[in-house]
């Protein structure tokens, strides 16, 4: 598509998209959000481009294969639930970190978050891959 | 150790997360998709002795009480499942390793792969009905894209039946486990199993559980619901179709014979009367199906029905006598029917054709690959001293001893049409004069023809030491029934292994 | 509110069997997407309906008798996140094989039946 109004909007919408999308990923703890609909979100953002420009200059933007993305998610997400074994607790419990600092104040930080993240790699990379097939296809 | 019931899921995942690093690195995923299936079946086997050993393992995933939670179960049937998915998977991908194209594997074909495996060991491992619809939908998923991965023209029009018909089977899935949660308020399949004991309408109970039948049936491909799987199981590669032919319909069974244990129980005058009489007909109508064939993968592909038939005829009768009979049968059938298609794959290779009329004279020119053939094949018929026949005989007995004498004729006229069908390809494929000119043999190699003869001397092997060794496998086989026939043991590991 | 709901149900089976009926693919792939639709539908009303009363349990409540029952919700997510994964699929699958086969008819797609 050859849009000159939607080629300039994207270059400012791909930042404030992939903000978001991780504004959503760390507010999914205690708010509406999450790894899934943060993936979506910052996936939107390179489809986006892909359709205002081509999916050749998405995928630079991307510089990462959608498939190695996935892997990296799994493993992630593998991760977090491999941490509580470690602690010699059961499969996938939630092992959470409380902690103070000067700077940012109180810090809990738990294997969940992990998880989250590697959904949210996941979520990308699956949409990513498919969108572009598709892109790629017509 | 009771962590050890996560690795069969764990591994595969981590095999295909760390192949999808090395995306198009064909070479990189070869080794990690081998190594990965090393180890599988290294786990598998390690599990399967630990629960002989000690009995069921359960684990509360993420430390959720029992009932709340998802909790993964390993009794014996599980385990010897997951041994059985492991041995296949090794076997396979050994085979694959020679026989699939560049194109495919750089598209991810062994990440593919493991995934399905992650979500048939995930299937047999869960305790959770709902849980197993995730499985179910991991490995489907996988599954359909093993199947179109390629892009022949056969491939879709076998794929768009496969599919539709599974996507059917999950939606009856989930509406038979939404009525079931709205009628008892729980997923654990051990609490279902003591929550419908107090529920008051039984009529209910009985129409959920031929919900379940609907659903698992189509995916284990019983009469009449098994149109699809003729019609797309001969159009992937080989290796595809020999896992597909000898796992996948198996998960169907399996979740059959847990439910219609486990949970459906009450009403067995009518649930597993049904399911005997599906069972006869299932018998016949493969067989049938498969006499009219003349593809070497279609023939084999009606077979599969076939002989769901007989697993199933195990479960509808109902005794632990005869569930011992059908664990045997799954055990003796998964090995066999694989190698079977490995071998189809084999003949394809050298020949150039799957079908019956365009082969010929491989006794000849390759007369090892024909006695792995007319092993597994006679196998299959059930002739004895090999593991069919002892898995034929235990069910027909026990059915004789419950007086089902019907079942009993058309287990063992069944039996002799799938000799009839074996003889038909042995002289075609095998026996027979190769008519025309011999076509172009330049691109196999002498190094990928051994390759693909190890996992089917490997295959054949068990199925000879399963036939000489049933003794102990049977010993086994009772044992499993023991503990699906009486569920307390499996109800009392899963709601007392608080974590 | 329960028996509209269970009537919409109804509705959206019909018509997702319906469309399967047809011969067209892409109809076959409506009719799926209606038919996941209905049975997402069927649990949520199966289970049990309750209005304005969100499965949050605040700090001051003493009991839960009243609030909404959050499995069958995370059972319908579960569904339709997994139904939109193999629907994607099953379009892409729909345009390959009209591509390769040359006609979107059911009807003509019977070479690998016999």
């Amino acid at each position: 598509m050859h849009s000159i109004i939607l080629r300039t909007a994207t270059v400012f919408l791909k930042y404030l998209l992939l903000v978001f999308s991780v504004y959503l990923l760390l507010g999914g703890h205690n708010e509406p959000g999450g790894g899934f609909v943060g993936g979506l979100v910052a996936a939107s953002a390179f489809i986006l481009f892909a359709i205002a420009y081509n999916v050749e200059e998405a995928r630079k933007r991307l510089r990462i294969e959608p498939a190695v993305l996935i892997g990296i998610g799994l493993l992630t997400a593998l991760f977090s639930g491999l941490i509580p074994v470690i602690l010699n607790k059961s499969f996938l419990t939630g092992v959470w970190f409380h902690g103070h600092s000067e700077i940012f104040g109180d810090i809990h930080i738990g294997s969940p978050l992990f998880f989250d993240v590697g959904v949210y790699l996941v979520v990308l990379g699956v949409t990513v891959k498919i969108i572009f097939s598709l892109l790629e296809e017509v | 150790m009771s962590h050890i019931i996560i690795l069969p899921i764990l591994i595969p995942l981590i095999t295909a997360a760390v192949s999808l690093l090395g995306w198009k690195k064909r070479i990189y995923q070869k080794n990690m998709g081998v190594v990965g299936a090393f180890l599988l079946l290294v786990v598998a086997v390690y599990l399967l002795m630990h629960v002989y050993r000690n009995g069921i393992i359960a684990v509360q995933m993420g430390s959720w009480i029992a009932p709340f939670g998802i909790t993964l179960v390993c009794d014996l049937f599980s385990a010897i499942m997951v041994l059985l998915a492991a041995i296949i998977a090794f076997a396979t991908i050994l085979y694959s390793c020679f026989t699939v194209d560049k194109d495919r594997e750089s598209f991810g074909y062994y990440p593919l792969m493991h995934l399905m495996m992650m979500g048939i060991c995930g299937a047999f491992l869960t305790g959770d009905i709902f849980n197993l619809y995730v499985w179910f939908e991991v490995l489907l998923i996988s599954s359909f894209v093993l199947l179109v991965l390629g892009g022949e023209k056969q491939q879709m029009e076998g794929a768009i039946k496969y599919v539709t018909l599974n996507l059917l089977s999950s939606t009856f899935f989930l509406v038979a486990v939404g009525i079931l949660y709205g009628l008892l308020g729980t997923l654990n399949m051990a609490d279902l199993a003591i929550k419908i004991k107090t529920i008051s309408e039984p009529g209910l109970i009985t129409l959920v559980s031929v919900l379940f039948l609907m659903a698992f049936g189509i995916k284990a491909a019983i009469f009449p619901m098994f149109f699809w799987l003729p019609a797309s199981y001969h159009t992937p590669p080989v290796a595809v179709s020999a896992v597909f032919a000898g796992l996948l319909t198996k998960v169907g069974v399996y979740a059959l014979i847990r439910v219609f244990t486990l949970i459906f129980i009450q009403d067995t005058e009518v649930t597993h009367s049904l399911i005997l009489g599906i069972a006869a007909f299932t018998m016949v109508t493969g067989v049938l199906g498969a006499a009219a064939q003349n593809e070497f993968r279609r023939i084999l592909s009606f077979h599969i029905i076939s002989q769901i038939g007989y697993m199933i005829m195990g479960l509808g009768l109902f005794t632990k006598a005869a569930l011992a009979g059908s664990v045997f049968y799954i055990i003796h059938h998964i090995i066999v029917k694989s190698n079977l298609f490995l071998v189809s794959g084999f003949a394809h290779k050298v020949k150039g054709s799957f079908h019956l009329s365009k082969l010929g004279d491989m006794y000849r020119d390759h007369p090892y690959v024909s006695i792995v053939f007319l092993v597994s094949a006679l196998s299959l018929a059930g002739l004895p001293p090999l593991s069919g026949f002892f898995a034929k005989f235990i069910l027909i007995k026990s059915a004789l001893e419950v007086g089902q004498y019907g079942i009993v004729v058309v287990a063992l006229i069944v039996g002799l049409l799938t000799l009839f069908s074996m003889t038909k390809i042995w002289q075609e494929v095998f026996w027979k004069k190769m008519e025309g000119s011999k076509p172009v043999l330049s691109s196999v190699s002498g190094f990928a023809l051994s390759g693909m003869f190890i996992p089917m001397v490997w295959l054949a092997l068990m199925t000879v030491c399963i036939g000489f060794g049933a003794q102990f496998v049977f010993g086994l086989s009772l044992q499993t029934a023991e503990q699906l026939m009486d569920p307390t043991s499996y109800v009392a590991a899963v709601l007392q292994s608080q974590q | 509110m329960s028996f509209w709901l269970a009537i919409i149900v109804g509705v959206l089976y019909s018509a997702g069997i319906y469309m399967m009926m047809r011969r067209s693919v892409v109809k076959l792939i409506i009719g799926l997407a209606l038919l996941s639709h209905a049975a997402n539908l069927l649990i949520f009303t199966g289970a049990g309906i309750v209005r304005e009363k969100a499965p949050i349990i605040s700090k001051f409540q003493e009991t839960v008798s009243n609030n909404a029952d959050p499995l069958p919700q995370a059972l319908v997510l579960t569904a339709i996140v997994i139904s939109f994964g193999v629907l994607a699929f099953a379009l892409v699958l729909t345009h390959r094989a009209v591509e390769s086969v040359g006609t979107d008819d059911l009807d003509q797609m019977k070479e690998t039946d016999t």
